[in-house]
């Protein structure tokens, strides 16, 4: 399945190549809404969480979460990555592809003892890429469905119907008064997670983005960046999620992020894309060109600089100042820049200084096309 | 403005009953007290050091079961107060005193689970009678301590006239009752929802 530089082969259940779905740019609201986020945190009944766990519990619990995953028929075609037995360039691809964790990738639960070797798994639905579920990261299911857009919705009443097959052969910890019972208390009662990624580069130009994050503190809501939890949010990319999950059922803790929070944030971003095209029109579309400018000339960058190039040229395609482009395959350039897609694309292991050798020849010969 | 306690009111109540307007005008801390705010939500390690450390202190409150172990998985609330991980299901039992002025704080105030129930877990217990249904559902205390955390809620929703806030407590109050009319007393068809009905949204 992989080649002796660890990269993933032919035979890979997921192809590395293609497009994500939640980096299409379709779907309500795409042009601040990259994508949405539903994900469910469970347990076994009568085993230990996965930190106190013995390795043996581990495998076990891995087992029995197995078994029902494959036989739940979840999607048409289900891959199941043993984690344990994989290198690192393909944990960090399924990282990247926000498949599995960061966390998940390292194999170690907080400080506990552990390591690459922990067992430990994904199941992920192929080709969409739309579930994914991590099993023995924090807690023992981590059930994720990803889509395109604002789509918050529809994840709700997908993810449930998942949760009802996989319960149909498991036992849940729950308690009358807590709910579902999870390794953190962050997490307990309903364990559900709504989040979306919204591109907010007008808000960065005008400086009001502070203010969205104060009012989004005010709101319990948490703002992180790109790879979640600890990440600096990059190419202007933030996604937003609702903190509290005890005490409120799904549908409100959706209601009170689709109906009050979500519109006012997507409505102040528009309206600084608005007043900079109305007020400061030739700022705006000089940012945008010096962008095009920088990706398709420089000899080298940074993951860093070509996100922050690449949000730029986002920002001009979704503003009507390019017309006829699709900001569908920049998006996919997002992941393709990263360093582990980077490897996987020429094929083997780079150096920092190679990686940005071949980054800024990739997003030249991918604008390329684009660009015409 | 200052609230009745001397401190600078934030929170500023109108009520009209009849026809009579009546006006507070209270600090945070005092209208908390009087349910009229949620407490904040604050990150949970500055939670744990404020409630596990003023408690080993004996600043506030009972001193918690810190040497006390979970009799599941053997956790200590110390090694808890480490990690912020829980041992295993069981902890939240053994541990529920100490945690449950954490777990108010981190949820907004919620206090008690009002989402979905495993939905084959409720199947299955609804089939095997009254007591599977409450040892997943819980015994009547525990379904009116849910219902009237609830209610607590609704009630200071419509009074702070947050209508669709209310509006949404009332649906989450009809669809607990509901959950389990086989052992509750108050089915929601006997008219069990909430003794307080939000008013209709003005236009």
């Amino acid at each position: 399945m992989q080649d002796p530089a660890g990269m993933p082969g032919p035979n890979s259940p997921i192809d590395y190549h293609a497009p994500t779905p939640w980096l299409l740019g379709a779907g309500e609201a795409s042009d601040v809404v990259m994508s949405s986020r539903a994900r469910l945190a469970r347990n076994l009944a009568g085993f230990n969480f996965v930190n106190a766990a013995s390795r043996e519990d581990r495998r076990h619990a891995l087992a029995v979460c197995r078994q029902r995953i494959m036989d739940a028929h979840l999607a048409p075609r289900t891959a199941w990555i043993d984690l344990h037995e994989t290198n690192h360039t393909v944990r960090t691809l399924l990282v990247e592809r926000h498949l599995i964790s960061r966390q998940h990738a390292k194999g170690r639960i907080n400080r506990a003892e552990g390591g690459v070797d922990e067992p430990r798994a994904v199941a992920v639905s192929t080709p969409d890429e739309a579930l994914s579920i991590m099993v023995n990261e924090e807690d023992h299911l981590r059930i994720q469905l990803l889509g395109s857009g604002l789509c918050l919705a529809d994840l709700l009443r997908r993810i449930d119907e998942v949760d009802d097959r996989l319960e149909a052969g498991l036992d849940y910890a729950f308690s009358p008064r807590f709910g579902y019972l999870t390794a953190c208390p962050t997490n307990v009662g309903t364990g559900i997670r709504f989040g979306v990624m919204l591109h907010l580069p007008a808000l960065k130009i005008t400086g009001d983005i502070e203010k969205v994050k104060r009012a989004a503190g005010g709101m319990s809501l948490a703002v992180r960046g790109f790879y979640g939890e600890g990440s600096e949010a990059s190419a202007d990319l933030f996604q937003l999620s609702n903190q509290t999950t005890l005490g409120k059922s799904e549908p409100t803790i959706l209601r009170e992020l689709t109906e009050q929070v979500l519109p006012a944030v997507i409505g102040y971003e528009r309206t600084a894309r608005r007043k900079l095209a109305e007020h400061r029109g030739d700022v705006l579309a000089d940012k945008v060109h010096r962008a095009i400018g920088l990706l398709t000339h420089a000899r080298l960058l940074s993951t860093e600089e070509s996100m922050e190039h690449l949000s730029m040229l986002r920002l001009g395609i979704v503003s009507g100042l390019l017309p006829g482009l699709d900001q569908g395959p920049v998006n996919h350039l997002l992941l393709m820049v990263q360093p582990g897609h980077l490897q996987m694309l020429t094929g083997r292991v780079l150096s920092q200084g190679e990686r940005r050798v071949e980054r800024a020849k990739l997003v030249r010969d991918r604008l390329a096309g684009v660009l015409g | 403005m200052q609230c009745q306690c001397g401190r600078e009111a934030t929170i500023h109540e109108v009520t009209i009953t009849n026809g009579v307007r009546v006006e507070r005008h209270l600090c945070e801390q005092c209208a908390q007290q009087q349910g009229l705010a949620a407490p904040t939500a604050a990150p949970i390690n500055e939670l744990l050091a404020k409630f596990v450390g003023a408690k080993v202190q004996g600043k506030i409150g009972p001193k918690p079961p810190t040497t006390g172990q979970c009799p599941q998985c053997g956790l200590t609330f110390a090694a808890f107060k480490s990690t912020e991980l829980l041992g295993c299901p069981t902890c939240y039992e053994a541990f529920e005193r100490p945690l449950a002025p954490l777990l108010e704080r981190t949820h907004e105030g919620g206090t008690h689970h009002v989402g979905k129930v495993p939905r084959r877990a409720l199947e299955s217990s609804r089939l095997r009678g009254p007591e599977a249904l409450e040892r997943l559902l819980g015994g009547m205390a525990e379904r009116q301590e849910r219902l009237s955390a609830l209610r607590k809620q609704l009630q200071a929703a419509v009074q702070a006239e947050q209508y669709e806030r209310a509006a949404q407590l009332r649906d989450e109050l009809r669809r607990v009752s509901a959950l389990a009319p086989e052992i509750d007393d108050n089915p929601p068809e006997q008219g069990e929802c909430s003794p307080i009905q939000p008013p209709e949204r003005p236009d």
